[in-house]
Formats: C-alpha cells, structure tokens, sequence
C-alpha cells in the first residue's frame, strides 16, 4: 500500500515515524524555550505560595509555640505535594486554554506531521518536567528556610522519587482536562473553585492518620487525588521512630494505586477532551 | 486505479459532507471535484457558504462526516503521508504569539523536520523576500495585520509543500498588499505548487484562478474556468437597467430575481419587466433590491449577444412606461454576474 501510493508522488523527507518523533522533540523544545524565557515568572508562580507556607506554618508557628516542635517535618511532603503538583498544573493548563482558545496557536503544531496524542504526550511531559524541575529546585530552599526542623529521611529516596514523578504526572494530566475543558477567560474562577479546596482537603498540612475525631472529613479526603502523594511523601520523607518504623501515614499500596488511579483517568479524560477540540 | 489519476490530481473530493455537532443542516454538503497538480484553484462563495471549513477537511484540521478526500495520492485519513505535502494560509491570525518572528518560521519547519541548516537559510530568504527581513526579531504580538499575513504565508513555504491551502488571503488587505500576494501566489505556482484559494472576491478569482467552482450553502453549484462560467449567462453581453417608476411606486422588486416573483405582477415595475421581455434580449432578470436599493427605483439585467444594439429599444420601453432611465450599463459578464445569476443573490458580504 505504502508503496502504491507514493510512486508518482515525492518522496517523503523521511519515515513518518521518524519524522513524527522529530516533530514531538521540536515541539518540546518551543515549549521550553518559551519557559525560559519567561523563568522568573515561572519561579514566582511555582514557588511564592509553597516558601512562605515553609516559613510561616514550619518555622514560626512551631517558634512561638502555635505547632508542636517537629511539624516542619510532618509539612515538607505537604509542601512538596503543592509545589510539584502547582507547577505541573501550571504548565499545561493556561498555556492549553489559549492555544485552543479563540486565537487557535496550537493550529500550527495540530499540522506537524505528528499524530494529535502525541502532542498530548508532549504537553504532559513538558509540565511533568515543570514539576520536577521545581522540586529539584524546593528542596535546598526547604533545607535552608527549616534550619533545624529539615528532617527527611534518606532511607527512601527511590521511593520519594517515584511518588514526586507520579504527582507530577498527577498535575499534569489534570491540568490538561482543565486546560481543554475550560475556557481561558475562566480559568482563573476555575483555578480558584477547584484547586484552592483540592489544597486544603488533600492532607497537606496534616497527616491523615490524624484525622480520627473527624471522620466524615478523613473520607472526604480519600477522593482529594493530594491525599495519595502527601501521604505517600509522608511516609517516605519523615524520619523514622526509634523501633525503625515509619510514621503513621496511609498504607503506600493504597497511595500507588490512588495515585496511578487518579493520573490515568485524568490522562484518558484529557486525552478525549483535547482530541475533540483540536479536530473540528 | 489511483495510479492512473493521481499523476495529475492533487486533491480529489469525494461525496463530502460535514455536520458540525448540534448544528441544523451540513456546512459541506456533498460536494465532489478534484484539483489537477499545478493548478490555481478557486472555491468562490459568499460568507457561511463552507469554504473554511472545506479548507479545514481538506487540512485535516475539520473531521469530515462522510465522503473521501486524497491529498496527492494520499488518503486524508492517513494524517501523517498528507501533513508534509500541505500548508495553510489560514483565515485569521493564528501565529504563535509566544515566539518572535523568525522563531515561528524555524520551528514551524522544525516540527516538519527539516535540518536546522536549511530552515535558518529558508527562513532569512523567506523573511527578506516578504520584506520582513528588519522585524523579524520581534515577537509576534507587535506585528499588524498585514505584516502577520506575510508571516503566515512564509511559515506556509517553510517546510517546501506541494499544495498550498489560503482561506481568503486578500480579505483584509489593501490594494497594494494584495497585488503582491497575488503576484508571491502566481510565483510559487510556476514553481510547480498547487494552489487552493477561497475568496469572495469575483475579480480576484477571475484574475487569479485556473479554475473556480462555486460554492453557496455547502454545494458546489457549477465548476470551470472563469471563462466557460461565464459563458453560463445567456447571451455574451450584459445591459443594466435602473429605473425610476412614474410616481416613485414602490420597486417591488425584491427577491423577485426568480423572474415569476408575484408581488410583480401588477404595478408600473411589473408592466416595465413585461415590455422588456417583449424585447430582443436572451432573458430578462429582475433585480433584488438587497434593501439598500432607493425606493421607487426599480432595477432589471437583460442578456443578449448584442446588448448594445438593445439600448435604443429599452429606453423607449422605460418611457413609454412613463419611467425614467436613472441609470444604463452595458458590460460583459463577470463571476459576480454568473453568481447572480445562479443563485439570485448578490456575492458581497
Ligand atoms: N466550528 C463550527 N461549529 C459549528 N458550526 C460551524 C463551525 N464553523 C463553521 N460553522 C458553520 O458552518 C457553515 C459554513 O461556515 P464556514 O465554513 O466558515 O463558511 P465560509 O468560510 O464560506 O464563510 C456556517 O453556517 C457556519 O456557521
Ligand atoms: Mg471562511
């Protein structure tokens, strides 16, 4: 068939594989070269909310005796949940709403030689990598704003490096059903309906082994996709007791299904959602 | 049975239909023609007659409801053979406002993979010849309507296609930009690009296209050359009567351009069109008003071989009417006169 239909006709530049692949790459390079440019914008963004929550709730609360010495350490895996899961939102969301917004930007890569799931792909790799970036960027500020209540465990790092990759996949394949369900003009209401709760019902701030006295709320925040990643970081990040066990956190079976869970539905939503934007 | 077409087809239209989700009726509505390799094609129709989105079936961009399209010998299902043989000048601005100028010509060729050697050197030659050379560091927001359609036109050359795709490229443009559009378009046709333009424009298609198929409510109503369309019109010359009625009566005439149109039958309008008819002419057709017609004027084409040897005859009929020749033109027929003709309507927007 291939053949058959090419005789008469030009040969391609290369195998559309090929060429697909060199498409997608392209296409990630505009993405981060639009970043950089704007990296500053990028460092207020991602890290103005998640640094002064470090110090306000990790440094002075526990200073002037509000929080019991010790609870910049049960915060951190919070902090990292809100910082990743932000910065991944952040890449992909408003950045999709206008490039399939009245103006129609993303007209021009949808004629790449490159199927429509791949450019998906591409965006949700590029805000994955946002995420990851800032959380190669948080740590250090973490350890330099909690002086002495930086307590993480070392004993986990695969683990943690596993969890931070899936929150950011997390945030990006959510902001990608956002990005192409919401208008533009809408996504700053968007933002403030749906994510600022998701922040407060997704145990950052709190372990949700500490959640006992209330119980309807401990549900509610079963369906909060956060739960999982704060949990999970949790139980990574925060140093062990005496006995070698871990603090007491949601079993981490259950934060890698939640999470993985969350990430693909949201990923399968977004996928069709974009699919039936970008061809009319 | 392709090879056998496809040698001079670049775009072959099957059958094609398009309804868009919860809309009533079919913005493309079975519609079939092919487009011969090197060809300067035209599909001329008015506002909402379909033209976008044909472009967009055609550029993979709108997902047609039933019907088969192929793009140089390629399927227009198979995306990933149709994207690298075609470009698209699109309708309005959709340039990457995030990126400078030249930044949008070398990744645009980028994404088609072309080597970076040769898409820095396409796009200063590109950039120079569309005179875009001294903006081309500034970012795209800056750049005003004209100097954006440019840009456009030299991220569509970008990746070299085969056919080129522009959705009413002259539509907003002033005189002088637009003869140098048409002059770049007849430039890369020579150089073997097939070209597919929309427009509304009657003298634009004429003076541009091999061939024109016109389009009106997701149909195409006829498809040849400007000359053979226009030879549709009965008769080879074409005479324009305005007239003003004894009285200032009222015209009547509006959509009365089917010629049986009853609110003609009586009054002075109705008894003009019955003693033009009387006359030597292919045939008489009343005009519709289109609303910014005077009132009291009533307006009338008559076809023939010979218009001019109809003058003498027509302004002894407007006065022995009783009415007054306001105006008399005598022209051959132009696309505008045939769109007219087939459809009744007037083509401006
Ligand atoms: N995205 C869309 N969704 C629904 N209807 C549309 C869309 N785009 C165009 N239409 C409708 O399809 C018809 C043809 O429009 P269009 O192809 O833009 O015509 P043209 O380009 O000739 O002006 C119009 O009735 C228009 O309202
Ligand atoms: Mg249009």
């Amino acid at each position: 068939m291939t053949a058959a239909v090419t005789t008469t006709t030009r040969p391609l530049p290369a195998g559309t594989s090929k060429l697909a692949m060199t498409a997608f790459w392209a296409i990630l390079r505009r993405d981060i070269l639009v970043t950089a440019r704007g990296f500053v914008a990028f460092l207020i963004q991602a890290f103005m909310q998640p640094l002064l929550y470090l110090y306000v709730f990790g440094v002075v609360l526990p200073k002037i005796g509000i929080a019991v010495p010790g609870y910049g350490g049960l915060l951190l895996p919070g902090i990292v949940t809100l910082t990743v899961f932000l910065a991944s939102v952040q890449g992909i969301m408003l950045p999709l709403a206008l490039d399939l917004g009245f103006t129609r930007e993303i007209d021009d890569r949808l004629l790449a030689p490159t199927p429509v799931g791949a450019i998906v792909l591409e965006k949700v790799l590029f805000a994955t990598l946002r995420g990851l970036i800032s959380a190669a960027i948080l740590f250090p500020l973490a350890y330099w704003i909690l002086g002495d209540e930086y307590l993480v465990q070392s004993g986990s790092i695969p683990l943690m490096a596993v969890l931070i990759v899936l929150t950011a996949v997390l945030g990006s394949a959510l902001g990608l059903v956002f990005g192409t369900v919401v208008p533009s003009e809408h996504i700053a209401l968007a933002f403030a309906a749906l994510f600022t709760p998701m922040l407060f019902t997704g145990c950052l701030q709190y372990p949700w082994a500490s959640l006992h006295s209330l119980p309807v709320f401990r549900v509610i925040t079963l369906f909060n996709p956060l739960t999982y990643s704060a949990e999970g970081l949790r139980y990574a990040m925060v140093p062990l007791s005496e006995n070698g066990a871990h603090t007491p956190s949601l079993a981490i079976g259950w934060v890698l299904v939640g999470l993985i869970g969350f990430a693909a539905l949201f990923f399968m939503l977004g996928l069709r959602s974009f699919k039936s934007r970008a061809i009319r | 049975m392709e090879a056998a077409v496809q040698g001079e087809s670049a775009v072959e239209v099957q059958d094609l239909v398009k309804t868009y989700p919860k809309a009533e009726g079919n913005a493309v509505d079975g519609v079939s023609f092919t487009i011969r390799r090197g060809e300067i094609f035209g599909l001329l129709g008015p506002n909402g007659a379909g033209k976008t989105t044909l472009v967009g079936v055609l550029t993979t961009a709108v997902q047609p409801s039933s019907g088969a399209v192929r793009i140089a010998g390629a399927d227009i299902a198979d995306a990933l053979r149709v994207k690298p043989r075609i470009a698209v000048l699109p309708q309005t601005n959709n340039l990457d406002r995030s990126l400078k100028a030249r930044e949008v010509l070398t990744y645009h060729a980028a994404y088609h993979g072309v080597p970076k050697a040769e898409r820095e050197a396409r796009a200063d030659r590109l950039l120079a010849e569309l005179g875009l050379a001294d903006r081309a560091k500034e970012k795209v927001p800056r750049y005003s309507g004209g100097m954006a359609q440019r840009l456009m036109l030299a991220r569509a050359l970008m990746h070299d296609p085969d056919v080129l795709f522009l959705d009413e490229p002259t539509n907003n443009l002033d005189p002088q930009s637009r003869y140098f559009l048409w002059d770049r378009i007849r430039e890369l046709n020579e150089r073997g690009v097939t070209i597919v333009l929309t427009t509304h424009d009657m003298n634009e298609a004429e003076q541009l296209c091999d061939r024109v198929a016109v389009v009106d409510h997701g149909k195409v109503l006829v498809l040849d050359t400007p000359d053979e369309l226009k030879k549709i019109i009965p008769g080879g010359g074409l005479l324009e009567l305005h007239a003003a009625l004894p009285g200032g009566a009222p015209a009547a005439t509006d959509a009365a351009a089917d010629g049986a149109d009853p609110t003609l039958a009586e009054g002075p309008a109705a008894d003009l069109l019955r003693r033009l008819r009387a006359l030597d002419a292919k045939q008489v057709e009343p005009l519709a008003t289109d609303g910014d017609g005077e009132s009291g004027i009533a307006r009338f084409r008559l076809f023939s071989d010979d218009a001019g040897a109809l003058v003498p005859a027509v302004i002894e009929a407007v006065a022995q009417e009783g009415a007054q020749v306001r105006d008399l033109r005598l022209s051959t027929p132009s696309l505008e006169d045939v769109f007219i003709h087939l459809t009744g309507r007037n083509l401006r927007p």
